[in-house]
């Protein structure tokens, strides 16, 4: 039961990365891709009419969480109380940035929330990479599973390090490289023209900085957290995870030379995917280990809910998973193919 | 630790009552967006279709204000109040995932159909999509009050060996007694709301002389859904909520009420001040024997004052509850006579010439939102000393790790940030409504 909920929640977070980090990713070369207001317009109205879906996938994995491991919620919550806190007010700005834009054609309104917007979602990649790379790590659990973690401490990996230390900053970067290729595959696939090109261009940089900072992250993730490795010599079928991570990141490099779009976005989707799921692997069943002492990590075993609840969950959490599937298929359906961009004053 | 439970209700009731301003004209407006839309399509009239577009694109702005403001409220119940969830995850965490898993994504997706799709979808198309996002936000309302019914009136729960509470009945916590005429009592809030929000801005428009035809749409449509949100909120619902406190919280019903002695025949208080320190009610203006008579529906029941309840379990801010309850009250029987004169002099055709009601009801605007506020503020601070009434104390809810100083540096993070997006938001909602409907195309202010 409790696994079952582990498979839940590990699936809604990756279907965030995947669906909020195109939009994120949008913002990131949101600046650089596009030139002119036609352009930019281009990119909002890419992202328009689904990226607050696309972040439910968030609030709805945070709501999941909380139902089924309301001990874990609540110590990493309180734990990363200023992170998280900064992780708050950016999505607010970047929500802002997005919606509010497009209601004054003024070239310096216009200017002022495209920074915005482009800014809060850099950060934000970056938070999030380092949110998953403390959880990789490992955080000062005390016995009664409550830790503070405050925000550095001496840069260097200690059980009692701050959020950001070169590992977790590490992280930050691979998530950052990650989005930026996943997120210019998506304009290039809805755009055409200059902007196609250059978002082509700066996913094919992208692509080598994946490459070059996943192997970082692999070897210190192995110096720092062997443990990762047990799952998978106990059950050895887990290396299809990697496999498929690593299959996304030829795939990018492949349909790069063969400039197939939707094809590159596929793989960047499949990368991602992947690699999500090997980090669940192999934590499992750790849902936050402790860096002070292994039997203080918080697994989904000493955090879960009661019985009934997790069972009754099963129910409608299976049919309103099903149900938002069928709504996000006919969404992206509706909106699938190269943007027409509306005219000033409609759509974004 | 005393500092920090302080600063930690203080910011979570300044998030929340921030929060709040927004869903309440959504999930009103939500409604009002389908009639007018519905009527679009069954009289095939142009008008009303500018119209629904004109509050949809209001309803965007204030929907993007509802959902960056509702993130933090989900994210506080861990990062403030961590204690709080341990206790109480097991159960509520089932409502608050319920309300992601089912609502929002309903809610959100269909608003992206809504507002890019007409095109696409057609007429019949974009008239279900609007159904959608209406049923999505009600749906958000009554997941989110059975989880505040569940901290007012605990049900369904077991309690586990480690002292957390546990879903015992899925049904039971979602059929809480308390839940449905809180949710019907809120929902006609919101409806009251978008009602006079709706025929504010035609009035606006009449009083202006300018957009007259949609103008009057919005005045029909709002003073019609006025009136009848604004009798059933007082009569039943407000009624029964009365009787639902009186029966299963005593203590809060005589706080609210200002009553301070057990009385036979007591007396409803209109208007006074509470004196806290002597116990008793300031410069009274009463009516004799009402308060048994609304609560027990006998002019000579006795009804309980704060007197017959130990000190420690009373509500800890006595006067604010009892001017945010009679506040409440007060308004919403303003709201009754407003709207019924509106609504009878729109049945004698005379309310698009009656300068003085036009006025009135361009002005009423904030009082809605005040009675909604102030109508949560009754409900949150009658539950104290409570957190989860009778099986958790507030003081006992907060995050053991998260000091004083760091919940302020937040709280004032928070300060900053909604002052500045409140008045972003008053801007854009204002441009649009001087911009005015079936100019849909912004070039026209330019
Ligand atoms: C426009 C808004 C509005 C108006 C006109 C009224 N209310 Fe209200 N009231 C609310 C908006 C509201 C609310 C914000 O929606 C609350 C907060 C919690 C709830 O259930 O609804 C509320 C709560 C609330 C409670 C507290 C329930 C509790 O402690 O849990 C009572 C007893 C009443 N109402 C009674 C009334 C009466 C007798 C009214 C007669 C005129 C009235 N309300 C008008
Ligand atoms: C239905 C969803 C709601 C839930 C689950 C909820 C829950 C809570 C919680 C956990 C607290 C903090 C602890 C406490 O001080 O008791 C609180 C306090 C408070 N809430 Fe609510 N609330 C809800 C809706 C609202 C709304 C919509 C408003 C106002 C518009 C509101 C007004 C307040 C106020 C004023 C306090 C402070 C009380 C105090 O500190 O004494 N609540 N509520
Ligand atoms: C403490 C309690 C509350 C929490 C945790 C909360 C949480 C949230 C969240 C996370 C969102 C954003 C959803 C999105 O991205 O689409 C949201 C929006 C919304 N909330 Fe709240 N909320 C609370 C109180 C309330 C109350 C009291 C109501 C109404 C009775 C309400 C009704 C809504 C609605 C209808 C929306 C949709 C957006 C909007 O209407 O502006 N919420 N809320």
């Amino acid at each position: 039961m409790e696994t079952f909920w582990f498979i839940a929640i590990g699936f809604m977070l990756t279907m965030y990365v995947i669906l909020d980090g195109f939009d994120l990713g949008a913002g990131i070369v949101h600046l650089i891709a596009a030139k002119s207001d036609d352009e930019r317009r281009s990119i909002l109205n890419a992202i328009g009419p689904v990226w607050d879906g696309n972040e439910v996938w968030l609030l709805a994995a945070g709501g999941t969480l909380y139902f089924a491991f309301p001990l874990l919620y609540a110590s990493s919550f309180s734990g990363f109380y200023l992170p998280l806190m900064m992780v708050l007010w950016l999505l607010m700005l970047r929500a802002i940035g997005i919606e509010f834009r497009h209601h004054i054609h003024h070239p310096l309104w216009k200017s002022f929330w495209d920074v915005v917007f482009s800014i809060a979602s850099i950060l934000l990649t970056i938070f999030l990479g380092a949110a998953l790379g403390n959880v990789v790590r490992g955080v000062p659990l005390n016995t009664d599973g409550y830790f503070f973690e405050p925000l550095w401490t001496t840069f260097t990996v200690v059980p009692e390090a701050g959020i950001l230390d070169w590992f977790t900053l590490l992280m930050g970067l691979v998530a950052f490289a990650t989005l930026t290729a996943h997120g210019a595959n998506y304009i290039a696939m809805k755009t055409s023209g200059k902007l196609l090109k250059r978002s082509r261009a700066i996913s094919r940089i992208a692509a080598w900085g994946v490459l070059a900072t996943s192997l970082l992250a692999l070897i210190a993730v192995s110096t720092i957290r062997p443990q990762i490795w047990h799952p998978y010599s106990a059950h050895p079928w887990g290396f299809i995870f990697p496999l498929i991570g690593l299959a996304g990141l030829g795939g990018m490099f492949y349909f790069h030379q063969k400039t197939s779009d939707t094809a590159a976005f596929l793989s960047s989707t499949a990368f991602i995917a992947g690699m999500a799921a090997s980090t669940a692997f192999g934590l499992y069943p750790n849902l936050l280990p402790a860096s002070t002492s292994p039997e203080y990590s918080l697994t989904i075993f000493n955090t879960a809910a009661g019985e009934y609840g997790l069972k009754v969950g099963l129910v409608w959490w299976i049919i309103g998973i099903s149900l938002t599937c069928l709504y996000f298929a006919y969404l992206f359906y509706s909106f699938r193919g190269k943007i027409k961009l509306p005219a000033q004053g409609e759509g974004y | 630790m005393e500092d920090a439970f302080i600063i930690n209700r203080l910011q979570f009731a300044f998030t929340i009552m921030f929060h709040y301003i927004f869903p309440q004209l959504t999930m009103g407006l939500g409604l009002l967006i389908v009639v007018l839309k519905g009527l679009a399509l069954w009289k095939g009239d142009q008008r009303y279709n500018e119209s629904a577009k004109f509050w949809a694109k209001i309803f965007a702005v204030n929907f993007a204000m509802g959902v960056v403001t509702g993130i933090p409220m989900e994210f506080q119940f861990g990062t403030n109040w961590a204690k709080f969830s341990v206790f109480a995850g097991g159960v509520i965490g089932q409502t608050l995932a319920m309300e992601g898993v089912f609502a929002f994504f309903l809610e959100s997706s269909f608003l992206g159909l809504f507002l890019f799709g007409e095109k696409k979808l057609g007429q019949v198309g974009h008239f279900i999509s609007a159904v959608f996002v209406f049923l999505g936000s009600w749906l958000s309302g009554y997941l989110i009050v059975a989880t505040n019914a569940w901290m007012q009136h605990p049900v369904a729960y077991s309690t586990a060996a480690d002292g957390s509470v546990q879903l015992a009945s899925f049904w039971g916590l979602l059929l809480n007694p308390w839940a449905g005429w809180q949710y019907a009592h809120t929902m006609l809030g919101s409806v009251i709301t978008a009602a006079f929000v709706m025929s504010a801005v035609g009035a606006y428009y009449l009083l202006a002389n300018r957009n007259e035809t949609h103008g009057k749409i919005f005045l029909r449509v709002g003073v019609i859904a006025g009136l009848i949100a604004s009798v059933f909120s007082a009569f039943p619902t407000g009624d029964i909520q009365g009787k639902n406190v009186a029966k299963h919280q005593p203590v809060t019903l005589a706080a609210m009420e200002g009553l301070f002695e057990t009385k036979r025949g007591a007396e409803l208080v209109l208007i006074g001040q509470p004196d806290m320190d002597k116990l008793k009610i300031d410069n009274p203006l009463h009516i004799p024997r009402m308060l048994s008579f609304l609560t027990y529906n006998r002019w000579k029941a006795e009804v309980k004052g704060l007197d017959a309840f130990p000190r420690e379990n009373w509500p800890d801010n006595i006067p604010l509850l009892y001017y945010a309850y009679h506040i409440m009250v007060g308004l919403g029987t303003i709201f009754i006579a407003i709207m019924a004169a509106a609504a009878f002099l729109l049945w004698r055709r005379k309310l698009y010439s009656t300068r003085w009601l036009l006025w009135i009801l361009m002005l009423a605007v904030p009082f809605p939102y005040i009675a909604n506020t102030t109508g949560w503020m009754t409900a949150d601070l009658g539950r104290q000393p409570w957190l989860v009434y009778g099986l958790m104390r507030t003081v006992d809810g907060i995050s053991p790790t998260v000091s004083a100083g760091n919940s302020l540096f937040t709280l004032i993070g928070f300060m900053g940030m909604y002052t500045l997006l409140g008045l972003l938001f008053l801007f854009l909602v204002l441009k649009t409504v001087f911009q005015g409907p079936g100019s849909a195309h912004g070039e026209a202010v330019n």
